[in-house]
């Protein structure tokens, strides 16, 4: 398969065409939907069911081209592959450079696999302006991909500001009832921190083109800036800091999290869970931690960021438990996962970083699962409120087993996906802060509790709500979108090889760089009167 | 090292290329079995649902009927068969008769090889991830193919039994499903090779139990004790996990070999440390105190689950995990003497619960409780062998037990049924008599209570002897008895455990005796109409009840103790040498820990002794002919009604710890927190700061939405496309 792959140059083309397909993808669709101005009602009917035809070929297509990375990229190394590095806009010296390592290529991989997927969990909810939100759903895709793939900071910023735009107007205009709010608030929270981290790009930017005269973004040569200044660094970090803090989000900045989730559309959700939060993170893991590793290895500064995260696995389980709305219980849940994906980060251990991906591409499995098969509910009875359920089990059979399987995933229990990332992540973090992990593990208590309890509720119990007793079991469309996630939930709790041996050699290769910048570095950051 | 040490072991083992190279297909065949039957269940239960699931849309289909057919169909007047009750009731016991045929046939091919070293079957790379290198890999020494041969035996007679207790369920494939499963995970458990994949069996069996104890949901207790089950044991595996963490940041593994061949590098601290995280796990799974609580709840489940997942096999896993990691226990005197203590302490306290609850079944739930405290003494003081032995006794005589009260409740069940009364088909106080009109049960059923009174020559006797026996000789000239515990000196500690340990023994005899004189004995108080249905069960329960009394009547020659003129003495005890040996020889300092036999004697006939007197003392005391039926009865008053309500303990957790978490995560962090402090003082804040200066708020408020979309995408759009293409 590889040397196939080799021989057709898949590798110098493939990444650029992620990024064109879904591009070109949305113009389509947009003249599509422009061709329909006046038409009468059938004719938009039939149209809207080609946006979302077109749209979804579009995406599967962009799924098995980019299948090829599976195959194609080298587990053995740890450098970027697949790379392209073409001049963009010189005059800023910023490049359209785009490379793949182990750190980015399950995301990518998660990325398009999902998208498609969701299409299909919209295919019956969204029924206006249809066109509109498919070429949204396109351009995010691509923006999303972007920051995935994307070796230089200015185009990481573009695709970043790019991702979220179409997610702002998603959740504000096929949201809820209260989608205005849910989307001012996370377009607020969302600006304030990428605006920060806009600023210390553009001063990477130019100190690493000092010598030439215009800013040279290129990872490369960010990265190897020589030592800024601890108070510089202090300050750059935290700009960073803040921009990714959010998107993960950590606690306290999660309130943004439980809003949107509810308002968003089911694909809404689905992407926020499964893939928009991870850019959060992902940021840790590319750019904040390995750009300054003095800083974020600084006792202190490593010290609160893993107390934050560990407050997020217990303060997200516990306010999960009490959630009445089943989506916000499931939105409080991410932000406990998230915390277990910062507390694997931060701990810097080869088995804590490995487990933070697993827990990254795990929960974006699960949890985009748990909200397909809540907006598929949702479609039939239109609540999300628990106690309005009750002894369904029955009524739907086919639901009540997939949502117990997938619950059970979410709450990690061994032989699904759930329970290899936390594991990796607690076992390995021990090593280095062995107090907070235990402290994080009281989180497999509550996830259990909580998962369990609304389950519970929903499923089992007595059937006391007669108009329940009308529900339909799911249809052949929602199984069939299903069973991927299914497939991948058991397959990657039973058999992780592949996937974690594609990311071992750039995890190690990340752990051992960071960790001897932190320690040359650590020495003048304490110099000045401690610290 | 540690994979090369497995490499050598595998490449050298005498069991190599022999039939233990099949050891996977062991859990492998319950799990098709949960396949076929998963799928036969869903079959027949499912309706796909229409092509477009909207609500408004719905209501053209003929959703309502198909709703209806559904639930009329499943009413819970008309039980009929199952349609598929024949392939389930062929599938499900089918798969359990192959793995016990092929467990016979390695445990044969064990006992010929007389291997010193486990052989261990790698089967694939599980978890490889920076140091840590865990196999998916099955591990076949003595102590695993003890456990795999109670399970899979054990586990063959309740399907069976099964057969004929679920016939008329309408839930019938999913019911073996669940229970195929069960074994599956059950089976990984004990022959994991490693603590992760223990730990994958450890807590699929746990998901099984929730999945069983709630099989009948739709009666909110079923689901409410299934789910305390599950919560309940994960504390327990907080502890577990713990435990794991600690091993591998101290020893860099998590395989049996790699940890007891590197063990002794761990300080005495760690490993105590390491022993009581993994006791709080033992501890949840094995229902011991403090996280006993859900083991009586669990008895909601249909009672052949009860026999396998609540008696015989699951709720034994706790004992199974300190008797794998002896290694461990036995380097901390300080962590044995607590499993030991916390095993004696439960097994007192349960026992008196016992002796005032009214339903069957949970009599014997606490009974259950209160004989696991038994094997934990038993691996406690580092007899590790007569733990593991009290474990395989207790399988054969309490499954005989709850399949014989099921056997009872079913008899019960089908009178009421005839009449439509709808009586507790379970209270004692509504049997009585019972022995006219299931004679067989009547007398099965004594041969366990005599089991597990400890009365010669039943199975219980011996190896509840044996742990006493074990208890009272550590109490000298062992490492537990130097040690002190909490200030207490081990010696004196091990006679107190021994003593509550024969306390506790006059106990069972007498909560025993009272529940087969008041089910069984005096007259009956079913119902006048009621006693005229009242049959003994089909030969497909009481089969396998038969045959479970005859390893309750003879279970005890696994193990004769040393005193024994003739006979395999200390079978047991020298079949697990080679696995708890070493570890056993350190707690008695390296001398076989035997008694005088003029001591033994001594015990031997203390403890047959105090057996008579608790069988006499019920039944001079009990008044089986003074009950009256459950509907007619006073509530109790004062030590009785503590005891019947199980000392309040539910009530205390509930107030302690459950209402509080549940009380505080709502009003102090959800609305205090996250709504007041976060949303309310700092977001929102800054969202009118951002609306009076209008820019997003204003276009958003004005309903302009679309156009202003359409601009920013356009122009997003156009920048980029500029750029892109130069």
């Amino acid at each position: 398969m590889a040397a196939f792959l080799q021989s057709i140059g898949y590798n110098s083309l493939i990444l650029p065409a992620l990024l064109i397909i879904p591009t070109v993808g949305a113009l389509l669709v947009w003249l599509h939907g422009a061709t329909l101005k006046g038409a009468d009602e059938a004719a938009q009917e039939a149209g809207a069911m080609m946006a979302r035809r077109l749209t979804f070929a579009i995406l599967l297509l962009e799924f098995i081209l980019s299948a090829g990375l599976w195959w194609s990229f080298d587990a053995s190394s740890a450098a970027y592959q697949a790379t392209i590095d073409w001049p963009w806009i010189s005059a800023w010296g910023a490049r359209f450079a785009l490379g793949i390592d182990g750190l980015s290529l399950m995301m990518v991989l998660l990325t398009t696999f999902l998208m498609p997927l969701a299409v299909l969990g919209g295919w019956t909810s969204v029924r206006h302006k249809v066109h509109a939100y498919h070429v949204l759903m396109l351009l995010l895709t691509m923006g999303m991909l972007g920051v995935f793939v994307a070796r230089d900071l200015f185009l990481f910023y573009v695709m970043w500001e790019v991702m979220l735009i179409p997610m702002y107007f998603i959740v504000g205009i096929w949201g809820g009832e209260r989608r205005i709010y849910a989307s001012i608030k996370f377009f607020i929270y969302t600006m304030v921190g990428s605006l920060l981290m806009l600023i210390a790009i553009v001063y990477l930017g130019w100190q690493a083109g000092l010598l030439e005269g215009k800013p040279n973004f290129a990872y490369e040569a960010v990265m190897a800036l020589p030592e800024f200044r601890p108070m510089v660094a202090f300050w750059l970090f935290a700009a960073f800091f803040v921009a990714f803090a959010v998107k993960v989000p950590m606690f306290p900045f999660h309130t943004w999290l439980p809003d949107a989730h509810v308002e968003a559309p089911t694909a809404g959700s689905v992407i926020l869970a499964g893939i928009l939060l991870k850019l959060g993170t992902y940021g840790f893991l590319r750019l904040a931690v390995p750009l300054f590793p003095g800083i974020a290895l600084h006792p202190t500064v490593r010290a609160v960021i893993i107390a934050l995260s560990v407050i997020g696995v217990i303060y997200g389980s516990l306010v999960a438990l009490v959630q009445p709305d089943f989506k916000k219980l499931v939105a409080y849940s991410s932000v406990a996962h998230l915390g277990m994906v910062m507390l694997g980060i931060f701990a810097m251990t080869r088995e804590s970083v490995q487990g933070a991906l697993m827990v990254m591409i795990g929960h974006g499995v699960s949890t985009g699962a748990l909200f397909f098969l809540i907006g598929m509910m949702y479609e039939r009875k239109h609540s999300r409120i628990i106690a309005d359920y009750g002894g369904i089990a029955k009524v739907v059979p086919i639901y009540a087993t997939l949502l117990t399987i997938v619950a059970l995933s979410s709450i990690g229990l061994p032989g699904t996906n759930g329970f290899i990332g936390e594991f990796l992540v607690m076992v390995g973090a021990f090593k280095t802060v062995p107090v907070m992990t235990t402290v994080s593990a009281l989180g497999v208590i509550l996830a259990a509790a909580y998962l369990l309890w609304a389950l519970q509720r929903i499923l089992y119990n007595t059937l006391d709500k007669p108009a329940n007793a009308h529900l339909t079991d799911l249809n052949w469309r929602e199984i069939g979108l299903l069973a991927p996630l299914l497939f991948l939930i058991i397959w990657m709790g039973v058999y992780p090889k592949p996937v974690l041996s594609r990311m071992e050699a750039s995890v190690g290769k990340f752990v051992q760089e960071v960790e001897a910048k932190a320690a040359a570095q650590s020495v003048t950051l304490n110099a000045p009167g401690g610290n | 090292m540690l994979l090369l040490q497995e490499a050598a072991a595998a490449g050298a083992h005498p069991l190599s290329g022999s039939i233990a190279e099949w050891i996977w297909l062991v859990p492998v065949f319950p799990l098709i079995g949960f396949l076929i039957n998963g799928l036969l269940s869903l079959r027949t239960a499912a309706h796909i649902g229409p092509k477009d699931p909207t609500a408004h849309h719905a209501h053209h289909d003929h959703a309502h009927d198909d709703a209806h057919g559904h639930a009329d169909g499943h009413g819970h007047d008309h039980p009929a068969v199952h349609p598929y009750a024949g392939i389930a009731s062929l599938v499900g016991p089918a798969v359990l008769f192959a793995s016990f045929a092929l467990t016979a046939a390695i445990f044969l091919a064990l006992s010929g090889a007389h291997a010193e070293t486990p052989f261990i079957k790698t089967l694939f790379s599980w978890m490889p991830a920076g140091n840590l290198a865990i196999n998916a890999a099955f591990q076949v020494d003595q102590l695993s193919m003890v456990m795999t041969m109670v399970i899979t035996g054990v586990g063959s007679l309740i399907h069976v039994f099964s057969v004929g207790y679920m016939k008329e369920d309408p839930g019938y494939p999913r019911y073996f499903a669940y229970l195929n499963l069960f074994v599956f995970f059950m089976l990984v458990l004990v022959l994991g090779a490693n603590y992760p994949m223990l730990f994958v069996g450890w807590e699929g069996v746990g998901l099984c139990s929730y999945l069983l104890i709630g099989f009948w949901f739709s009666e909110k207790a079923n689901a409410d004790a299934g789910k305390k089950a599950f919560i309940v044991n994960r504390i327990g595996d907080f502890g577990f996990l713990v435990a794991m963490f600690l091993l591998f940041s101290n020893l860099g593994a998590l395989d049996f070999a790699g940890v007891n061949a590197t063990a002794s590098q761990l300080s005495p601290l760690v490993v105590t440390a390491i022993c009581l995280f993994m006791f709080l796990g033992c501890a949840g799974k094995s229902a011991q105190i403090p996280l006993y609580v859900w083991l009586p709840d669990a008895m909601a489940g249909p009672t052949p689950v009860s026999a396998l997942i609540h008696a015989a096999t699951m709720v034994t896993a706790g004992v199974y995990l300190v008797a794998r990691s002896s290694v461990l226990f036995s380097m901390s005197p300080v962590a044995s003497l607590t499993v030991a203590f916390v095993g004696a302490i439960t097994a007192l306290f349960a026992a008196t619960i016992g002796l005032k609850q009214w339903d069957i079944k949970k009599v014997l739930a606490y009974s259950t409780v209160s004989q696991l405290g038994y094997m934990f003494i038993g691996v406690g003081v580092g007899a590790y062998a007569a733990g593991v032995f009290h474990l395989v006794t207790h399988a054969f005589f309490k499954a005989l037990l709850f399949l014989g009260s099921g056997s009872v409740i079913y008899a019960m069940h089908q009178a009421y049924h005839h009449t439509g009364n709808h009586d507790d088909a379970q209270d004692m106080r509504n049997m009585g008599g019972l022995r006219q009109f299931m004679p067989v049960t009547f007398a099965l059923m004594w041969i366990a209570t005599l089991a597990i009174a400890g009365i010669p020559p039943f199975a219980g006797f011996f190896s509840k002897d044996e742990i006493l026996g074990a208890v009272f000789a550590r109490t000298h000239g062992s490492t537990l008895a130097d040690a002190t515990w909490l200030g207490i000196p081990g010696s004196a500690l091990l006679y107190a455990i021994y003593a509550i340990g024969l306390v506790s023994a006059l106990l069972t005899a007498i909560y025993m005796t009272r529940m087969m004189l008041y089910t069984f004995h005096g007259p009956n108080r079913t119902g006048d109409k009621e006693r005229s249905h009242l049959r003994e069960a089909p030969w497909v329960m009481t089969g396998p009840l038969a045959v479970l009394g005859v390893l309750s009547l003879a279970g005890g020659w696994l193990n004769l103790p040393t005193f024994f003129p003739a006979g395999p003495v200390q079978a047991l005890h020298h079949w697990l040498e080679p696995v708890t040996g070493a570890a056993a020889l350190r707690i008695t300092n390296g001398a076989e820990a035997h008694l005088e036999h003029s001591t033994e004697y001594i015990l031997v006939g203390l403890a047959i002794a105090i057996a008579v007197i608790g069988i006499t003392i019920a039944v001079t005391r009990l008044k089986p002919a003074a009950l009256v039926s459950k509907s007619q009865s006073p509530a109790s008053e004062g030590i009785e009604r503590v005891l019947e309500h199980k000392y309040f303990v539910d009530e205390a957790y509930d107030a302690a710890v459950v209402q509080p978490l549940v009380g505080v995560s709502r009003t102090v962090l959800w609305k205090g927190m996250d709504v007041g402090l976060i949303d309310g003082l700092m977001v929102n804040g800054s969202s009118y700061l951002a609306r009076g200066i209008g820019w997003v708020g204003a276009r958003l408020q004005s309903g302009q939405v679309g156009t202003y979309a359409w601009v920013l995408i356009i122009g997003v759009l156009g920048v980029l496309g500029a750029f892109t293409l130069r």
